[in-house]
């Protein structure tokens, strides 16, 4: 077992890539279901529509880069959240979390479809749309930094990636001490209610929606960007629940509460990544218990299984109080 | 799905994954399009077509092909285009090419689904060719004895994929027909899955999302008994259906008395139990997936008919049995839930638990019964759609959403509403083909979830919500 | 003061539907239906401004159905319903709050993971900072808010509700969410105030100061319009009853003519409810 190898993978994932996608989207959620009560199960969507934005502009499109980020933050969720908020905010919210996760499968099928090859790349998605980005890179594409744990690029990445994360926590953090923060909760513990003293609670979950699907789309455009490709399998229904499990296990309706659930979860997800590869590679682990591919279907199993203990074990995550939980009466 | 976790872990330090890692940049980094091989580089490719009743060939579009190295994980997709064919480009070494079945139009099935997935040997600047010959039918024939035609099974270089006929008629099949036909029984499917979905929100406010993996593991267990074998011997698919249900019921009580009801008990919130019913879906399925393997599989017994020609359009025996036992089943479950005692109680308590309560029902015993009743239902669904398609460890969940817009059609929590909305589901998404391409015909179903919302949001036989 | 008001009502017939010399709401043939059951059914109503009226009917009459149609929560199959002339068809419910109609909810829906204050400082109609352009701006809506909180702190004060100011809703008792309930919806600056049974379940010693409040509320020139089933309770405050049974109007009078209609009289008898015990020992 090469034990700086664990411990630089866990480290990675406890501060890198990985980790700062998620924490955006998982902050993104923590807008939607925290903070207003909306059950999106399509976050991934979002994270999709910020690669694609950014990527069919680029490449499919022939546009500048920077118009790019401007249709992958800004413009393609919008749509999204449009799309899927418009049939269902009036709705209960169980027919929000139906309509998000088809849209997920939707997203999968026409990702996919080679009938749309032109436009999308199909499941091969598409590449090489980010060499603006990188242009822009202080750091030398050969050099280690960071205690050796990136390299030059993957160090860019990483660090306009915490800039935005710190941008984004104070932005939320701001909203939601605001009067405008205050109807978000009020809708979330009960929307007749807030309809009862005069507020649109149908618009205001719409914003909800808008811009928690932004911060989603903005991890998931980091994400296309981190590995130079928008592709179809980065997009999964499944790729939501990582999300799910940083916020529920960060602390649902705390500021810091995603961040620190996506970095918890992406140590730990790290971590027993490299052990099992490791006692797979080394025989400790017999190749008829478990093969190389089968290693990653472990981690799908452990975001399983963490979504089922923490709601029924620990719903307040790491921030939370029991106390604050056991108000919820819905 | 095995190259998200490819890239997931890309900050892995181990060589397999690096390698997997420089597999993949290598292939993204790959210009698209049919090119030829690559310096340093290998492809295989094909062209997918089929002869139809008129002899007409007519290439596959929109079918997945994976190719894995020999470690099993994933080294290569590609899609057949418009013209049929399809291309992965790979380094050199040793791969396991699959067809996915599941994106094979409806009545195109593979000629030999044995040799799927199909074994290649790639050397530096190689372009083989793989070959996965179609026919008709909605099953292979083990032997073409009725069929003229036969797979040119050259070994060169670049061949063509050939197809078989394996029909010789041309009769007057009203595409139309034809398609409602398949829609009805797909529709009928998607009705015995939903019935156990509907009740279960109905009588206890959760939406079941772990409902789809119930399908899916009555198909895998039909599998595991049908093909696997249990002490070697292999039980024959009818029985094992009796043996599904049973254990599918069972399980589904189980599942009720260790989970749910103790949820109940301490009085968890609605949504706590959703994002819970979220994380069991996940875990099974990939615990499926560990076990069951990543390949989409078929039951040993009916897969070789020949279709009946019956002037306006085709049908296989298997099939037509399988729309009767489900009408059979269904028609059951209606007048049971009309008629006797148990299934009163369970409209009673879907209607008004409170009430139903206090008029002495046991409320706790009817929500164990729709359990037990809902996931043996499921069971069954998976097998007769593993009859009709294929068996794999996703196949729950996509039915999952169709039962969804079928369940929302007809209303939620209204058991005839959702035997009624997943029928018309069923059919929808067949004539859909009729004007998008079959591999998105889903998208129409679920098209038309967001559409009903958006009209009629209580479905067409649900009532409105209480307020106050 | 009462007396002033009722003597405005002295002339108005004893009828269901009569009209009023200065209706603040007017319904016409309003009807709704549940399948085949007819939750509403009125033909006439018109309720007078700046006086107390009751709403009252056996349990499953209609009422809170009816309460939601009128504050646009429901919508009806067929009929019109104006407030201060305004027709209020196709209108959302939050806007009909924002024209001056608020209300209650039977069920208490007091906001349980924020503070009462909190609560409160909802309540406040056009707020600035409720727009997303403006909240990350503080110095736009600094100012308002502290005019908010000023209200509501006074508010809490005449609701005795002060030593509960950071507290979360959540941890109210009953009756106390009652109280923040009303005094939320006063947060509305209304002129008139819908109460969807403000009393059940509230122990007798905040009965009282409840009442006084409801009382209060129409010294202050409101409209209120509330579901009540104790009878004590209807006589002691309001200035006209209206009687709903099986979804129609079935009576209306002042509080003394009420108690011994007979069609009144049998409407409660004839329902299983004990509220027709309350009738009875009213009388
Ligand atoms: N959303 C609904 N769906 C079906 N029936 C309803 C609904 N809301 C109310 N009802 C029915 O309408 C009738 C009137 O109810 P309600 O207005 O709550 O009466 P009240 O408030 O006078 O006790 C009752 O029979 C009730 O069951
Ligand atoms: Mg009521």
């Amino acid at each position: 077992m090469d034990l700086v190898a664990i411990l630089e993978n866990t480290a990675r994932g406890l501060f890198g890539e990985q980790f700062i996608y998620f924490a955006l989207a998982a902050i993104g959620l923590n807008m939607h279901y925290g903070y207003t009560g909306l059950l999106n199960f399509g976050q991934a969507v979002f994270m999709a529509a910020g690669a694609y934005g950014l990527s069919m502009a680029v490449v499919t499109l022939g546009l500048n880069f920077w118009i790019g980020l401007v249709l992958g933050i800004v413009v393609f969720p919008l749509i999204l959240a449009l799309i899927m908020g418009v049939p269902t905010l009036r709705l209960r919210a169980d027919y929000l979390a139906i309509v998000t996760i088809a849209s997920s499968e939707m997203f999968r099928i026409i990702a996919r479809s080679p009938s749309l090859d032109r436009w999308t790349g199909s499941s091969d998605g598409l590449t090489a749309f980010a060499n603006d980005f990188y242009d822009m890179s202080p750091f030398q594409a050969g050099e280690r930094y960071f205690f050796g744990l990136f390299i030059g690029n993957q160090m860019w990445v990483v660090l306009v990636g915490w800039i935005l994360l710190a941008i984004v926590v104070t932005l939320v953090w701001a909203m939601m001490r605001s009067p405008w923060g205050r109807v978000l909760r009020a809708i979330r513990e009960d929307e007749d209610a807030a309809r009862s003293l005069g507020k649109n609670a149908y618009w205001f979950k719409m914003q909800a929606l808008m811009l928690g699907g932004m911060f989603g789309a903005l991890g998931g455009m980091l994400r296309a960007i981190g590995t130079q490709s928008s592709q179809p399998q980065n997009f999964i229904t499944d790729v939501t629940f990582f999300a799910w499990v940083a916020l529920i296990l960060g602390g649902v309706a705390k500021i810091g509460g995603p961040v620190l659930g996506a970095a918890i979860l992406y140590g730990v997800l790290s971590f027993t990544d490299i052990v099992l590869r490791q006692m797979v590679e080394s025989g400790i682990i017999p190749n008829s218990i478990m093969d190389g591919t089968q290693v990653g279907q472990v981690r799908f199993m452990l975001i399983g299984i963490g979504l089922v203990s923490l709601a029924i074990l620990r719903p307040q995550g790491v921030l939370g109080t029991k106390e604050e939980m056991a108000l919820d009466d819905h | 799905m095995l190259r998200e976790q490819t890239l997931m872990s890309r900050a892995g330090n181990c060589i397999r994954a690096g390698m997997a890692i420089a597999a993949v940049v290598f292939l993204l980094a790959l210009p698209s399009g049919p090119t030829h091989a690559q310096e340093g580089g290998a492809e295989v490719k094909g062209s997918l077509t089929y002869k139809d009743a008129s002899g007409e060939k007519i290439a596959v579009e929109g079918v997945v092909f994976t190719a894995n190295d020999e470690s099993g994980s994933q080294a290569g997709t590609a899609t057949s285009g418009t013209d049929g064919s399809w291309l992965i480009q790979l380094p050199p070494g040793t791969y396991s090419v699959e067809l996915d079945v599941s994106t094979l139009p409806d009545g195109v099935v593979l000629k030999n689904p044995d040799k799927n997935p199909a074994e290649v040997r790639l050397v530096e600047g190689n372009s083989k060719s793989s070959l996965f010959p179609l026919v008709m039918g909605s099953a292979a024939p083990a032997a073409s004895e009725d069929s003229g035609a036969t797979a040119s099974e050259s070994s060169g270089d670049v061949v063509e994929t050939t197809a078989t006929v394996n029909e010789s008629s041309t009769s007057g099949n009203i595409r139309v027909i034809q398609l409602l036909v398949d829609g009805l029984k797909l529709g009928l499917i998607i009705a015995m899955c939903a019935i156990g979905l509907s009740l279960i929100y109905g009588t206890t406010g959760l939406t079941n999302f772990a409902h789809g993996e119930a399908v899916t593991f009555g198909a895998v267990l039909g599998y595991l008994l049908n093909v696997t074998g249990v002490f070697g011997f292999r039980i024959p698919l009818i029985f094992a259906t009796v043996v599904i249900v049973v254990v599918c019921g069972a399980f589904g009580g189980a599942f009720n008395k260790v989970v749910w009801a103790r949820m109940r008990r301490r009085g968890s919130s609605l949504v706590a139990a959703l994002v819970v019913s979220i994380g069991f879906s996940i875990l099974f399925r990939y615990v499926i997936l560990y076990f069951f393997g990543g390949r989409a599989k078929r039951f040993r017994d009916y897969q070789i008919q020949e279709q009946w020609d019956l002037g306006w359009f085709r049908l296989a025996p298997k099939d037509l049995a399988l729309m009767v036992v489900s009408l059979v089943v269904l028609i059951g479950v209606a007048s049971g839930l009309q008629f006797t005692r148990m299934g009163k109680a369970m409209r009673a308590v879907s209607d008004n638990r409170d009430l139903a309560e206090s008029s002495g029902i046991d409320v706790e015993r009817v929500i164990a019964l729709v359990w037990i009743f809902g996931s043996a239902l499921a069971g069954l669904g998976g097998v007769l759609f593993g009859v009709t398609e294929a068996i794999s460890w996703e196949m729950g969940f996509r039915v999952l959403l169709l039962m969804f817009a079928g369940v929302t059609l007809g209303g939620l929590g209204t058991a005839y509403g959702a035997l009624f909305g997943s029928i018309i589901v069923g059919v929808f998404i067949q004539l859909s083909t009729l004007v998008i391409p079959p591999d998105m015909k889903n998208v129409g179903a679920l098209l038309m979830l967001v559409v009903i919302l958006l009209v009629r949001p209580q479905g067409l036989l649900g009532r409105s919500e209480r307020i106050g | 003061m009462t007396t002033d008001l009722s003597s405005v009502l002295d002339s108005v017939p004893r009828e269901p539907g009569s009209a009023k010399p200065d209706p603040i709401l007017k319904v016409s043939n309003v009807r709704r239906s549940f399948g085949g059951l007819v939750a509403v059914d009125v033909d006439h109503l018109e309720v007078q401004r700046g006086v107390i009226t009751a709403l009252i009917g056996p349990n499953g009459a209609g009422k809170t159905t009816f309460f939601n149609l009128l504050t646009n929560f429901d919508n009806p199959d067929t009929g019109s319903r104006t407030f201060e002339g305004r027709d209020l068809q196709g209108i959302p419910a939050h806007k009909v709050a924002n024209l001056g109609m608020v209300r209650t909810f039977q069920l208490t829906k007091s906001l349980s993971r924020m503070t009462v204050i909190d609560n409160m400082r909802l309540g406040a109609t056009r707020q600035i900072g409720e727009s997303l352009s403006k909240a990350l701006l503080p110095f736009t809506w600094k100012r308002q808010e502290a005019e908010v909180t000023a209200r509501a702190d006074e508010l809490l004060e005449r609701f005795k509700l002060s030593h509960m100011r950071e507290e979360y809703a959540g941890t109210l008792s009953g009756g106390q969410r009652k109280l923040l309930e009303m005094a939320r919806a006063l947060m509305v600056q209304p002129t008139m105030v819908m109460l969807d049974e403000p009393m059940a379940g509230v122990n007798p010693a905040l009965k009282q100061s409840l009442l006084d409040h409801v009382k209060g509320l129409r010294d202050q020139g409101m409209t209120v319009l509330f579901v009540e089933h104790d009878m004590d309770m209807v006589q002691e405050i309001s200035d006209w009853v209206v009687v709903m049974a099986e979804g129609r109007i079935i009576a209306e009078g002042p509080p003394s003519s009420i108690a011994n209609n007979q069609a009144v009289v049998d409407a409660y008898l004839g329902s299983h409810h004990d509220s027709a015990l309350n009738l009875e020992g009213s009388e």
